[in-house]
């Protein structure tokens, strides 16, 4: 069974100026008739704008109610497709759909309905405010959900982690031809290196110390490449072991231009082995070693943006991605495994932490969203070549203070400390942004 | 017991669902028992030997618009992989429901685990005097259709009895084919019980232009003969009319002459509940031959019509497979889209207004545009169009969810379509 690419609307940001559906009447029928476009834009009556379309149904109603046979899902494509030579223009089908997604064209006399262009929607490419986004997230599922798993079953995280899912999903996508360095942290904490002389990895894995990770692949990979064959080094790193002691051979590597695939996974702090502070943990963070009390109130100092230091290194790649954006990690993930190739490709994946951070197992992917919505983490990528660019910029940012409310290890932020970090935000942003801007 | 019993007995085939009936209400009553259980044995018996078609499609295969060999709503493959046994050409003949045993026309006896009742309408046939005599067409089944595109060519006059759906298409396809057509119906109006009088009178009249179709309403047929130029049929306060052909369009009732002895509950359809169920456990009845409640007053309506045959199929089968997300039948409504001379009409709802009901018209005659909106208590009743373009599945909605309108009423009024789809573009968010 497959996955569907779908366009998706989304109404707070339509401001009904209409230019879809004139470019849509314009791909479709060589008119500029809104009127006679498969995609209705409508003001609802309540203040904002609604979208009359063809939601290819999973389980269509204007399929059974058709007495012809004219109209089929397409199971390869999704698209619910119409067949004129076998329509007979008894409109019975338009009974059946409750979205007005395949009406009547009183200029063409017969029905019509949306097929999304064949898989590059004129109305998705015309419309300049985001409203509308043509979703190929189906890839996600039909391509990498095919690949093999090449981790063992029974990887012990933390109830509500997403680092399985990152990890799993990581070396799906990087495949079998992996040497794989999994530093101190969680990911080897959860058995992805092994126990009693068993891997617990379909590929070579091997655990670094803290300090060394870049180092040693770099070698591994050097090697790899005398003997003349292809593999990807990769590392499944934590914040800590690549922010702090790991930091000297993380640039070294980087700034000799390495070809390694280097993803650390920013859960703010050393969680695997007691919840300390790292240099990734954010100000005013409750941790084991920043505790709050008479004397401190959690975290003194700002989070060191690592992922921006790596841009200063030149990489080949470098991007920040969230569990709560997969359609953009995997883009992010493809690029990262294609950079790795010719040089040092980082990738920085914000990851909350359900255990370190206190907050319930279950709002795992909605902090991460929190996170991104209010600006606390910017998601970008960047190349030498065309620089940096923000990849889902956050115009509007919701307040942190929703983020921070969210988090027990927040719980105690005096007023003073909120603005710090609200400061903090702005000016974060400014400074990614300015990146942003600056010539490559 | 005798020994050839014992046998018949083990040899006996057993399904877990049972369809009598191979057309819309069929079909989905099979999709929906799909969807959730994969694995239980399914058997569909369908009376035609042929794959399963629409008896809606039939006047475009016999006015040519549809090939015959493409009109099949699934194909052999289908059947296979939804591990379906598709039996053609065999009608359910008896239902045992105590031994839970279906018997077709050729001897067979199947065992079920639960059986739907999908076996549609046929054609009536009105007691006429002589009637038994003359020779006539129905357009029921495709081989109905084939043979009357066959008259096509060489009929002059063709006489259409009835002036329903069938008939209707029927005597466009007559019209377009060459032939002068005689419409009769008993009634005052063409297509009653879809559109009211005025509306009525605006398609004749396309008919009658259009098609130079001649229509007596009002009319009944006393007696019937074959006379040398063809039939003739004698009507009450007029001259004869004389045909070389006769299609009979004067309605259909359900096929329920298996039922004797089953203890079924019948009215003139099978009723059901709100799940489609029978009054027997273990039987379902859908479609055309169910007999379910109103969505207006709730007394229990025959609606044959295929939009209402697909939601009582899958609501059938949603029930029969123990669907858990199944919503009850919400009642029916009698609605739908007629094409014809290259015009459009809609009708959704009821078009009795109950007392008190606002009824709003626009009307022009001249430009063959006709709408009418009935509101009862700021909720949608019913609405009629003619080359007014409406999104009739969007009225359906608007009707059964009682949809407030008043916040929108002059707006919907207007411009009905733009409304209707701004509301409900509102009402899925």
């Amino acid at each position: 069974m497959a996955a569907y690419n779908t366009i998706a609307f989304h109404a707070d940001r339509c401001d009904g100026c209409g230019d879809c559906m004139t470019a849509c009447a314009r791909a479709k029928t060589a008119s500029d008739s809104p009127r006679r476009a498969r995609l209705q834009v409508l003001a609802d009556g309540a203040g904002s704008f609604g979208l009359a379309m063809c939601r290819q149904c999973a389980d269509p109603e204007c399929v059974p109610n058709c007495p012809a046979a004219a109209l089929r899902k397409n199971t390869e494509t999704g698209i619910i497709e119409w067949d004129q030579a076998k329509c007979v223009n008894c409109l019975l089908c338009t009974v059946g759909c409750s979205y007005a997604g395949i009406v009547l064209d009183e200029v063409a006399g017969h029905v019509v309905k949306c097929d999304q262009c064949g898989g590059d929607p004129a109305c998705v490419r015309t419309c300049g405010n985001g409203a509308l986004e043509y979703l190929s997230t189906a890839r996600i599922y039909n391509e990498v959900g095919a690949l093999e798993d090449l981790f063992v079953p029974g990887l012990a995280g933390c109830q509500g982690c997403n680092t399985e899912l990152l990890m799993r999903h990581t070396l799906r996508r990087v495949g079998p031809d992996t040497v794989l360095a999994a530093p101190p942290g969680c990911v080897p904490g959860m058995g992805a290196v092994g126990y009693n002389g068993m891997t617990g990895t379909k590929v070579p894995v091997f655990h670094p110390l803290l300090t060394n990770t870049a180092a040693m692949l770099a070698g591994v990979k050097r090697v790899y490449k005398r003997k003349g064959r292809e593999v990807t080094a990769l590392a499944l790193a934590g914040d800590g072991g690549a922010a702090d002691v790991g930091f000297q051979s993380l640039s070294g590597a980087a700034e000799r231009g390495e070809e390694m695939l280097f993803l650390v996974i920013d859960n703010e702090g050393y969680m695997n082995t007691g919840m300390q502070r790292s240099s990734c943990t954010p100000y005013g963070a409750w941790t084991t070693t920043t505790p709050v009390g008479r004397e401190s109130l959690g975290k003194s100092q700002d989070a060191k943006n690592l992922p921006l230091l790596m841009v200063g290194h030149r990489c080949a790649y470098v991007a920040t991605a969230s569990t709560a954006f997969m359609t953009d990690f995997y883009a992010k993930l493809d690029n990262a495994l294609q950079a790795s190739k010719r040089g040092f490709a980082y990738l920085h994946v914000y990851s909350p932490c359900t255990t370190g951070w206190r907050f319930p197992p279950r709002k795992n992917i909605e902090v991460a969203r929190k996170a991104v919505e209010s600006n606390f983490v910017v998601l970008w990528e960047y190349t030498p070549e065309a620089g940096l660019k923000l990849t889902h910029p956050v115009d509007d940012p919701a307040p942190v203070k929703e983020y921070l409310e969210a988090l027990g290890k927040y719980r105690h932020l005096t007023s003073e400390q909120i603005a710090h970090i609200e400061h903090h935000i702005v000016a974060n942003v400014a400074a990614v942004k300015q990146q942003a801007s600056a010539q490559p | 017991m005798l020994k050839s019993e014992i046998t018949q007995i083990m040899v006996m085939e057993r399904t877990d669902y049972l369809i009598a009936g191979a057309s819309h209400a069929a079909l989905a009553a099979m999709h929906a028992i799909r969807l959730v259980d994969a694995d239980g044995s399914l058997t569909v018996v369908g009376r035609d030997r042929k794959l399963p078609y629409s008896p809606t499609a039939l006047p475009y295969v016999v006015s040519g618009r549809s090939d015959s060999n493409l009109v099949f709503l699934r194909d052999d493959a289908y059947f296979a992989l939804a591990r379906t046994s598709y039996r053609c050409g065999h009608a359910l003949v008896r239902v045992e429901p105590a031994n839970r045993i279906a018997e077709l026309d050729d001897g067979s006896r199947l065992q079920f685990g639960k059986l739907l009742l999908a076996t549609g309408a046929r054609p009536v046939i009105p007691s006429i005097p002589g009637f038994e005599a003359v020779p006539y067409h129905v357009l029921r089944t495709l081989d109905d259709a084939l043979r009357l595109r066959a008259e096509l060519p060489r009929t002059r006059h063709a006489i259409v009895l009835g002036a329903g759906l069938i008939g209707m298409h029927a005597a466009e396809n007559l019209s377009k084919s060459g032939a002068r057509v005689t419409i009769i119906e008993l009634q005052g109006q063409v297509l009653p019980g879809y559109f009211d009088a005025e509306a009525a009178a605006i398609i004749a009249g396309a008919f009658e232009r259009d098609g130079h179709v001649t229509i007596h309403t009002d009319t009944r047929v006393i007696a019937a003969e074959a006379g040398p130029q063809g039939v003739v049929l004698r009507l009450q306060g007029g001259p004869p009319v004389t045909g070389d052909l006769l299609l009979v369009g004067a309605g259909v009732a359900p096929v329920v002459d298996f039922l004797s002895g089953s203890g079924i509950r019948c009215d003139r359809g099978i009723l059901v509940d709100a799940s489609m169920r029978t009054s027997v456990e273990g039987i379902w009845a859908a479609g055309d031959v169910a007999q379910a409640a109103s969505f207006y007053d709730a007394r229990p309506v025959l609606n044959g019509i295929l939009p209402n045959a697909v939601e009582q199929g899958r609501i059938a089968g949603m029930d029969m497979a123990g669907d858990r997300t199944l919503q009850g039948y919400r009642g029916a409504v009698p609605l739908n889209t007629y094409s014809y001379f290259g015009r459009h009409a809609v009708s959704v709802g009821s078009a009795t207004a109950p007392p008190g009901a606002e009824i709003i018209v626009r009307s022009d005659a001249d430009a063959e545009r006709y709408l009418k909106i009935i509101l009862d208590e700021g909720r949608l009743h019913g609405i009629f169009a003619i080359n007014t373009p409406l999104d009739a599945g969007v009225m359906w909605q608007l009707v059964r969810r009682r949809t407030d309108l008043t916040p929108l009423r002059d707006r919907f009024l207007a411009q009905p379509r733009e409304a209707g789809r701004a509301l409900m573009s509102r009402l899925w968010r």
